[in-house]
């Protein structure tokens, strides 16, 4: 084994070596001795010095390689026998070559040049080695650990290999399996990356990818062979971070457009996978942060989210608890690695993963069962082309939660996706959210009328229609006040029959998540959306016993994908396109300057100001009121935050609860940013 | 390209219920899997294939395995190279010791020194090094050139790899040829091959019988070959 000192000695002497060895005074034409040829052939130190001796001209440079050359070829073909029919002389000498080969020992400076030399011979003497018969020659090339090398080594080794493997399909194997070996770096003490090998990961690692391309155009069926190998490779969930992150990174700088179809999406998929794996093992005991309420069903205000963008002391308190967690920290490397990853791609290039991301999403994330932070790639893949890519996604998920053929689970994960992308991602224009609203309200009102033809169902095979009503109300929770800035957008929400949809005789008021539904109600009452219809005693449903029948433990439409990202070291690439609840402007905006702003809304031309005014008042005492009336209409007694909360409150308004808990346990992902009251 | 062929077989491919609602994709989807793969039974590599259905016989097959076997008939391309032919390829890379080309961009074939003629010598200089004939310096081998060049050997075990000489006449870089070569000139412009001789390996093949494994997927009965040349490229 290599020891610690040599490598920094090695960097030392990388300048050294790289410049060759100083022009000797006396040119000397011609091969340099024949007696190399026909007798006995000199020692290694000589050999070294008879090399060293030749000028750096290119004749001479040439000469000193084909002597080498012809060494090399005769030495191999000396022991391409039996081996009790071998010289000693013959396998004394191969020995040598052999042993000059081993990296496992230091090397000094000359023995450095002569291992280049050999390096280089062997590269044109491929088709003279045999597997059998120079099997040690081998075991040694295939073992080495370029990342102790110099530069100039490393090359000239990459080079053979990519020879060996052209030259015949049985070294192939080898070759590629070496070259993936070595995309994780040396791990020293404390599973740590030595500082050496992370300067030189890049150049280390184009060289990787560089060799594999060529390898692939030389042998256009090796990337079936390269796939098998990295996906046994693949870094499983319990190794080491620093590993799992280096070959990731690596992985990820093949070139798999020029590698074509046999490679292909194999790799990015590979990548999923293994987020996926280590999200589903982050469990929600490492992630809470203290004992809450267990209540049947508790309300969580964002009193958490609040927290988000200010003192941040929930936010950091979460953090701190997952860090504890392995999975998570790597997980967060790994975040870290792919978002880089794809914001170095270029355009095209970018659009052609994203295919390739919307494919494996659809596959794989879409029915992981709640899946915590994987699914944010997609997030910040959209956010690296808003136009495009966002709108995009938005509407392929749409496609699939109004494709018949699909199945339901598929359909139910999409719709929360959408609900909850639509309203999280900032870099979504209020248009496209509209766009999106108008199809899902169409399906609802389409599935409204096919419902009426038939006769009455049990409620959980509505669940779709249920969900989809749930989600576009949570997106207008976020979205209503900044889709009324614009005129047009505005009648086109209000053209859409949401009147009919609330009153069918499916109920989906009563059914959805009461506090979605109360908050939209309230809002939608401010932008007079809803004035006309809603009975107000239904309004304040907390929980009607239809809602809490419906669903059960798998309570799906409680799945917000898109809830606050908590992982720390990634968070930077998220946090800048993502809405906070407690950044929303609401219709009814209860800020200082509040006044101001409600007068606003009510001076928009469509509004009919003058029933409004009262209304708004009324909505206000009331509000209070009925918040009593709700609290003591409840069964269980509050959370400890929720009053809270209220006490510090000077706006008097009810916080949209976003995060609600499941009504069984264990804590739902909204506990998440738990932090204490 | 003489080692590609047109064959004709009757396969009996098992499918697995749950595909019953698609047979025809279920059958083609097998059949890919065999694709850039050396069969033995074919005595080739798959290149590309089109099936065609015999009726409406699905037979179950009883016992463990509760597959349905569907009888088709399927057109296939075969590359299936043997020693002596004379295969086209596109150059690569070069070394001194070594040119490496692709056939029909999938098979890779390398030339060791030992069967490269003396006459071309190695120039290092330019964009990856190219070989020059002694004898007429234009003719030129370099990365990118058409070359053609016999089989010597071929590595069906895992990628098809071959192993090819530019000993025999004939051969060499592909635009030279077509102006210096006269035989091989006419050969072009008539657009016919000269027969080879393959009279060995037809035996071979139908004095083979192929046994029926009840793992493998496709079962071919009987491969019969017509063997249609491809003519011209």
């Amino acid at each position: 084994s290599l020891s610690l000192a040599s490598p920094p000695a090695k960097t030392l002497e990388t300048s050294r070596l790289a410049s060759p060895p100083p022009p000797c005074p006396s040119r000397r034409a011609g091969i340099p001795s024949a007696t190399h040829l026909t007798g006995r052939p000199p020692g290694a130190e000589a050999m070294v010095a008879e090399l060293r001796r030749d000028d750096m001209a290119e004749e001479a440079g040439t000469i000193r390689d084909s002597v080498a050359f012809r060494l090399v070829e005769r030495v191999l073909q000396s022991v391409r026998m039996e081996p009790f029919l071998i010289a000693p002389y013959d396998l004394e000498q191969y020995r040598m070559m052999v042993g000059t080969l081993d990296t496992s020992r230091t090397k000094n400076r000359d023995d450095e040049a002569l291992y280049v030399t050999y390096l280089k011979a062997l590269s044109e003497a491929v088709s003279k080695i045999d597997i059998t018969y120079h099997h040690s020659l081998l075991n040694n090339i295939f073992a080495v650990r370029i990342w102790y090398l110099q530069r100039d080594t490393m090359v000239a080794l990459l080079d053979l290999i990519t020879r060996l493997a052209a030259v015949a399909d049985q070294y192939l194997r080898e070759c590629l399996q070496m070259l993936v070996n070595n995309f994780t770096p040396p791990i020293v003490e404390r599973n740590e990356v030595p500082t050496w090998a992370v300067s030189r990961k890049k150049d280390i690692f184009s060289h990787l990818c560089g060799s594999l391309k060529t390898i692939s155009d030389t042998v256009p069926l090796a990337p079936r062979m390269l796939r098998d190998i990295i996906d046994r490779s693949m870094p499983k969930l319990f190794d080491n971070k620093a590993k799992m992150i280096s070959f990731v990174e690596c992985m990820l700088g093949l070139d798999t457009d020029r590698m074509g179809d046999l490679i292909g999406a194999i790799l990015l998929a590979k990548v999923v996978d293994l987020l996926t794996e280590l999200d589903v093992n982050i469990t929600w005991e490492d992630i809470l942060q203290e004992e809450h309420d267990k209540g049947i069903f508790e309300m969580e205000l964002e009193d958490l989210d609040a927290d988000d963008d200010g003192d941040g002391f929930g936010q950091a308190g979460t953090k701190v608890c997952l860090g504890g967690n392995a999975c998570a920290e790597k997980l967060d490397g790994l975040m870290v690695v792919v978002c880089e990853h794809l914001k170095s791609l270029d355009r095209q290039r970018l659009y052609k993963e994203f295919v390739i991301l919307k494919t494996i999403f659809r596959a794989s994330l879409l029915r992981v069962h709640r899946s915590k932070f994987a699914q944010f790639i997609m997030f910040y893949t959209c956010s690296l082309d808003p136009k495009t890519l966002g709108e995009g996604f938005a509407v392929f998920l749409t496609d699939i939660v109004t494709e018949k053929k699909e199945d339901p689970i598929s359909r139910m994960s999409a719709v929360s996706y959408v609900g909850s992308y639509l309203s999280r991602a900032r870099f979504i224009s209020a248009d496209t959210v509209v766009t999106i609203l108008k199809k899902l309200v169409d399906w609802c009102v389409d599935y409204c009328d096919h419902q009426s033809k038939r006769e009455a169902t049990p409620i959980p095979n509505h669940q779709l229609f249920y969900a989809t009503c749930q989600a576009v109300m949570y997106v207008l929770c976020f979205r209503l006040r900044s889709i009324m800035d614009y005129p047009n957008l505005k009648s086109d929400l209000f053209h859409m029959p949401f009147g009919f949809l609330f009153r069918h005789r499916l109920e989906p008021l009563k059914v959805c998540l009461p506090s979605i539904v109360n908050e939209f109600l309230r809002q939608a009452k401010d932008a007079g959306l809803v004035a006309a219809f809603v009975d107000p005693a239904a309004e304040d449903a907390i929980e009607s016993d239809l809602s809490r029948t419906f669903g059960g433990i798998n309570r799906l439409d409680m799945f917000f994908p898109f809830d606050p990202y908590l992982l720390k070291e990634s968070d930077r690439y998220i946090r800048p396109n993502f809405e906070f609840w407690s950044m929303v402007k609401t219709t009814y905006s209860d800020d200082t300057d509040d006044d101001d702003d409600e007068l606003e809304d009510l001076d928009a031309p469509e509004m009919n100001v003058g029933s409004l005014d009262d209304h708004v008042e009324i909505d206000i005492n009331s509000d209070d009121d009925d918040l009593e009336y709700s609290m003591n209409k409840m069964s269980i007694t509050p959370h400890h935050s929720f009053l809270h909360q209220m006490a510090m409150d000077s706006d008097g308004g009810l916080s949209m609860p976003a995060r609600i808990r499941p009504s069984t346990s264990p804590p739902s992902r909204w506990a998440m940013s738990g932090e204490s009251p | 390209m003489e080692a590609l062929r047109e064959a004709t077989a009757e396969l009996t491919v098992y499918v697995h219920p749950s595909n019953a609602a698609d047979v025809r994709l279920a059958v083609s989807r097998q059949l890919s899997t065999l694709l850039f793969s050396y069969e033995d039974r074919f005595d080739g590599v798959l290149l590309s294939h089109e099936v065609e259905f015999e009726g409406d016989n699905e037979d179950v097959l009883d016992g463990l395995v509760p597959y349905f076997g569907v009888p088709v008939t399927a057109n296939m391309l075969l590359f299936s190279p043997q020693p002596e032919m004379i295969l086209e390829g596109k150059v690569e890379m070069l070394g001194k010791e070594s040119i490496h080309a692709i056939v029909l961009g999938v098979f890779s074939a390398a030339i060791m020194a030992d069967d490269i003629p003396e006459m071309f010598k190695f120039k290092r200089r330019g964009h990856g090094g190219k070989f020059i004939s002694q004898s007429d310096k234009r003719h030129v081998i370099k990365k990118g050139s058409m070359i053609r060049f016999s089989v010597k050997r071929v590595d069906t075990e895992m990628n098809c790899h071959i192993t090819g000489s530019l000993m025999p006449p004939h051969t060499g870089c592909m635009r030279w040829l077509s102006v210096h070569d006269a035989e091989y000139a006419s050969e072009i412009s008539s657009g016919k091959r000269k027969p080879r001789d393959h009279t060995k390996s037809e035996q071979k093949v139908q004095g083979r019988t192929t046994a029926n494994r009840e793992d493998s997927m496709v079962n071919s009965e009987r491969p019969r070959k017509s063997r249609k040349r491809a003519v011209g490229e």
